[in-house]
This record gives structure tokens, sequence and C-alpha cells, in this order.
């Protein structure tokens, strides 16, 4: 069958995805206000209540908001498979994950198992509806280059971590016997190096040439390196379930390659962003920079806990999911957030008021300057989390700073929706008389 | 690949190449080399939008019996590029660096997620349904380049 068209027209009003923009810097504040409120407590360990609050608002609450809100937007334009009720399934999914995200943060620090059953039933039903819509698109998509592949093993990835996610909060809402230590490093393996990571990798393949003008990702590299890391994770969920050494044995050599995997994606994005085509400075690529130079750094530290195994202090994990949640994962979503918004804004006025002339560029929409001044304070408010771990006293410190971060983000999309809604009001005036 | 993916997504190589020099000497003000890089990668988007829009669009259109469909977004498209270059050649003529980068990203940004749809959907489905008629209508586009 042929597409039925490649237009614009098919993908979703922009309401769809930037009701997901516009919420997810929100949690990206409540992050931080607990991390202002909570202060040294936080940082005391990975697995605080306030540490697990705080990192479930930026996955749940930033990270998948946007992944979400981005892929409801670009897949039914760039897949030619159109979304059949768009305002119907943006409902579904935003309006349960801005609910189970609140519910599952207010779960970890009450500890109360009501708000760990909200969370399941609203989670439950977000990542459902999410799961099952980008499933049958991408059944739908024929054959697709590396990009669409990367989006299947995201997907599945997925599947692993809410479905991991969903026991890990049954067994603490009803005091179920879990194995817990196993499941509650996995959990966020899947979800970070699995699902995020995957789905910023499928992407990066077509984005990063794309738009910073560089040559393509070698073909040894796309045909095999999503593929090997969806292996090397389920070897590790293997690996940690086989008893005695020869479990051991297969989960350090899984990690080992899960890091050889990520340290090769980070170095050939470099190597490409640093001989690109286009030589204009572009702030999207100085936060890919900053988020790559992250990864290789936490990639360094996990092969530091391999080889020390139980021997790292509590600051060095607590720095290794600092330098890669907040950090890469942050960095790059930003990036790809202040290309997309201004685009959506700008295309979605020209396409509707073709002859309308007072529609403004994407450098007015977003000036540059706010996209410069926004990854600075993202650079002062990562180094102080950073130096937080080692030293807890500096964390409210750290929470104010990524208090005045979330907000300059917010600012801007909200700034982005204004011109729109301003744009529009003229161009139906106009369009009126 | 088809032969008619090749020839046509190597002009868009091209004409990206094309447009990041032009860029780089208006961000650099290097007016006097940005007006002869920017005509030279104006002349190119137009060549290859009258290659799509007098030869493959409408054997395309000919061949499958889609009119009105994937290669009437492409016309408008090219139409919405269009409008973007003449506001390039304005800023460029009142060497006004911050509305021609400005306009430039809005056309970057524009022409990749175009270039991407054609390379990914149109070209392939073309390279099928002219896989007969490939020489010919290459040879069409040639010609048109020669009298350009």
């Amino acid at each position: 069958m042929l597409p039925i068209g490649l237009s614009f027209q098919q993908a979703p009003p922009i309401s769809v995805p930037f009701r997901f923009f516009l919420t997810a810097p929100l949690f990206l504040l409540a992050a931080a206000t607990l991390l202002l409120v909570e202060g040294p407590d936080l940082m005391v360990h990975r697995h605080s209540a306030a540490a697990l609050a705080a990192a479930h608002l930026l996955t749940l609450g930033f990270s998948s908001m946007v992944m979400c809100g981005a892929l409801l937007q670009l897949l039914p334009v760039l897949g030619g498979v159109p979304l059949s009720h768009p305002g119907r399934m943006a409902w579904l999914v935003h309006a349960p994950l801005v609910a189970g995200t609140l519910g599952l943060a207010l779960a970890f620090l009450s500890g109360q198992a009501l708000f760990f059953h909200l969370a399941l039933i609203f989670l439950g039903t977000a990542f459902g509806c999410f799961g099952l819509w980008l499933a049958s698109t991408l059944r739908k998509i024929r054959g697709g280059g590396a990009s669409i592949q990367g989006m299947r093993a995201a997907l599945a990835a997925l599947i692993v971590t809410v479905s991991l996610g969903l026991v890990l909060a049954a067994a603490r809402s009803s005091g179920l016997t879990i194995p817990y230590v196993p499941l509650s490093s996995l959990h966020p393996l899947w979800g970070l190096g699995g699902w995020t990571t995957l789905l910023i990798a499928g992407l990066a393949y077509q984005l990063i040439p794309m738009f910073q003008l560089t040559a393509p990702y070698p073909a040894r590299m796309t045909s095999r390196l999503i593929p090997t890391l969806l292996l090397l994770l389920a070897g590790k969920t293997l690996g940690e379930f086989l008893p005695g050494s020869t479990g051991k044995a297969l989960s350090l050599a899984a990690s080992l390659g899960l890091d050889a995997g990520y340290l090769w994606f980070a170095t050939v994005t470099w190597q490409l962003l640093s001989r690109r085509r286009r030589k204009v400075p572009d702030t999207t690529l100085q936060f890919w920079r900053l988020g790559l130079g992250l990864l290789m750094l936490s990639v360094g530290i996990a092969l530091l806990a391999e080889v020390m195994g139980d021997g790292l202090p509590e600051p060095w994990l607590l720095m290794l999911g600092v330098l890669a949640l907040p950090g890469f994962i942050l960095c790059v979503i930003q990036g790809m957030l202040y290309k997309i918004v201004p685009f959506l804004t700008w295309f979605h006025l020209q396409s509707a008021y073709p002859g309308l002339g007072i529609v403004p560029n994407v450098r007015d929409i977003h000036a540059r300057f706010h996209a410069d001044r926004q990854l600075a304070l993202l650079a002062v408010a990562l180094a102080a989390l950073a130096v937080s771990c080692w030293l807890p006293a500096l964390s409210r410190v750290a929470g104010l700073l990524w208090m005045a971060h979330a907000l300059w983000l917010e600012i801007n999309v909200l700034q982005a929706a204004r011109i729109f809604l301003k744009v529009r009001r003229v161009a139906r005036i106009r369009e009126a008389h | 690949m088809s032969r008619i993916s090749q020839y046509l997504s190597a002009e868009h190589y091209q004409c990206d190449n094309l447009f990041a020099e032009a860029e780089c000497a208006v961000a650099e003000a290097r007016w006097e080399q940005a007006a002869p890089l920017y005509g030279e990668f104006r002349t190119e988007t137009e060549q290859h939008f009258k290659r799509e829009e007098e030869v493959l669009f409408p054997a395309f259109e000919q061949a499958t019996g889609l009119v009105g469909g994937p290669t009437e977004v492409m016309r408008s498209e090219h139409s919405q590029m269009r409008r973007l270059l003449s506001r390039l050649e304005h800023a460029l003529a009142s060497h006004n660096a911050e509305q021609f980068l400005g306009e430039a990203e809005t056309l970057l940004t524009l022409m990749q997620q175009h270039n991407l749809k054609e390379e990914n959907v149109l070209y392939r489905l073309a390279g099928q349904a002219l896989a007969d008629q490939a020489d010919r209508l290459l040879e069409k586009m040639q010609a048109l380049e020669a009298s350009a």
C-alpha cells in the first residue's frame, strides 16, 4: 500500500506535543524543589526515598514526557502513518503520566501503599496506551531505517523497564518478597541504558547528520550497535539471576560490553560533530557535546564500579547517576527540545497561514541567547550537583540552581506557545476581514 | 537505492554543502563571498525543484495515478522554501546577518525534514513505479540542468 501522504496536516495538532513539552520542565522544577527542601538527606544514598522520588520526577516527568510528546508528533509525519485520534491519544498518555509521576513521587516520600497503587494504575495506563500506539505504528512502517529499528528496540526496553517498575512498586506497597537487589539495579539500567539511550541513538542516526550536516553514521554502527546493546541488556539480566560464578561472569561481561557500546556511540557522534560541514555555532550542538562528554565520564565511573565490585564508595555511585541522568540524558533531550519547539511553532503557523507575512523565524521564536544561557545554567547546576555527591552541604545550592534552570526552560517553551497563539490570533482576525 | 533516487539524493547533499558555505560566510560577515555562494545555492536548489516538479512528479503521478497525494505535499513545501529563499535574498541584499541566519536556520530545518521524506518515501516509491523509464527520466532531468 502506498502511504496516503507526507503531509504535515496528517501530523497531530500542535497542542498534542506542546502539552508534553510545557509540562516536562515543571517536573524538573519539582525535582529541583525536592533537592532544595531535602538538601543533604537526598544525597545520602542513591536509594534514599527522596533520591528515588527525584529520579522518577526526572525520568518519568521530564525525559519520558518529552520523548512521548516528540514521538507522537514526529512518527506520524516521518513514518507516513497518521495518528487517528490525536486529541484522545494525547489525553490518554499525558494525563495518566502526570498523575502517575506525581503519585509515585508521593509514594516514595510518604511510603504509603495508596500512592503506590495509584501510581501503578496511572503509569500502567499511560505506558500501556503509548506502548500499544508505538507498537502498532512501528508495525505499519514498512522496513524502515536504523532509526525505526532503534525505536523498536527502545520500545522493547520500555516494556521491560515498566514491567520491572510495576513489580518493584507492587512489592513495596504490598510487602511482597521479590529479589529486590537485582531488580532495583536492572530497572534503572533498562530505563536509562535501554529505553532512553536506544531511542536517543536511533534518533541521532537520523537527526545528527540531518541538522548538523555531518557524514552519516558508519553502517557497521547503525546496523549492529542497537541490537547488540539490547542483547547485552538481556545478557546482563540473565546474569543477575543465574546462580554462582557463571551468573557473575555473564553479568560482568555484559556490563563491559554495554560500556563499550555506549562509549562507541559517544565517540563516533563526537567525531561526526567535530567534522560537521555546517560551521555556524548552534546551541543544540553544545548541548550534545556536553551530553556526550558526560556519557563518556559516566561510562568511566561505571567501569570503575565493575572493576572494584562492591568496593566503590557511595558518592561515586551517586555521581554515576548524576552524570547519566540529569547529565547525559537531560542535556541531549533539551538540545532536541530547542530544535523541535521553535520549528513546530513556525511550521504549524506557516502551514496554516501560508500567505501570512508575520510568522517569525525559528531564531526569533527562541532567541539564541536564551538557549545559550540555558546551557550555561545547566552546566553550572550539573557541576554543583556533582560536587554535592561529595559535599552534601552544597546540595541546597544545587537545588536553587536547578530550580532557576527549570524555570528558565519553562519560560522559553511558554514563550514559543505565546508567540504561536498571538500570531494565530492576528491571522484569524485578518482572515475574518 | 534506485538510480533516480541516487541522482536526486546526491543533489540534496550538494545543496546542503552550498547552504553551509553561504551561511558560514554570512555568520563571519564575509558579504562579498556570501552573495555568490548564496546565488549558487539558490540556483542549484531551484534546478533541483524544477527537475522534480517538471519531470519526476508528473511521471510519478501518471504511473501511480496518485494525483494530489505525496507529490502535492512536496510541491507545497517547495513553495514554502521558495518564500524563505526570497526572504534570505532580501536579508542578504540589506546585509542583515541576524535576519539571514534566522531565516537560514528555519530553511535548514524545513529542507532537511523535506529531504528526509523524499529520500525515505517518495524516491523509493518513484524508483519502483518508474523503474522501466529511469533512463529516459534521468536524461530529461540532466537536459534541464544543461538548459538552466
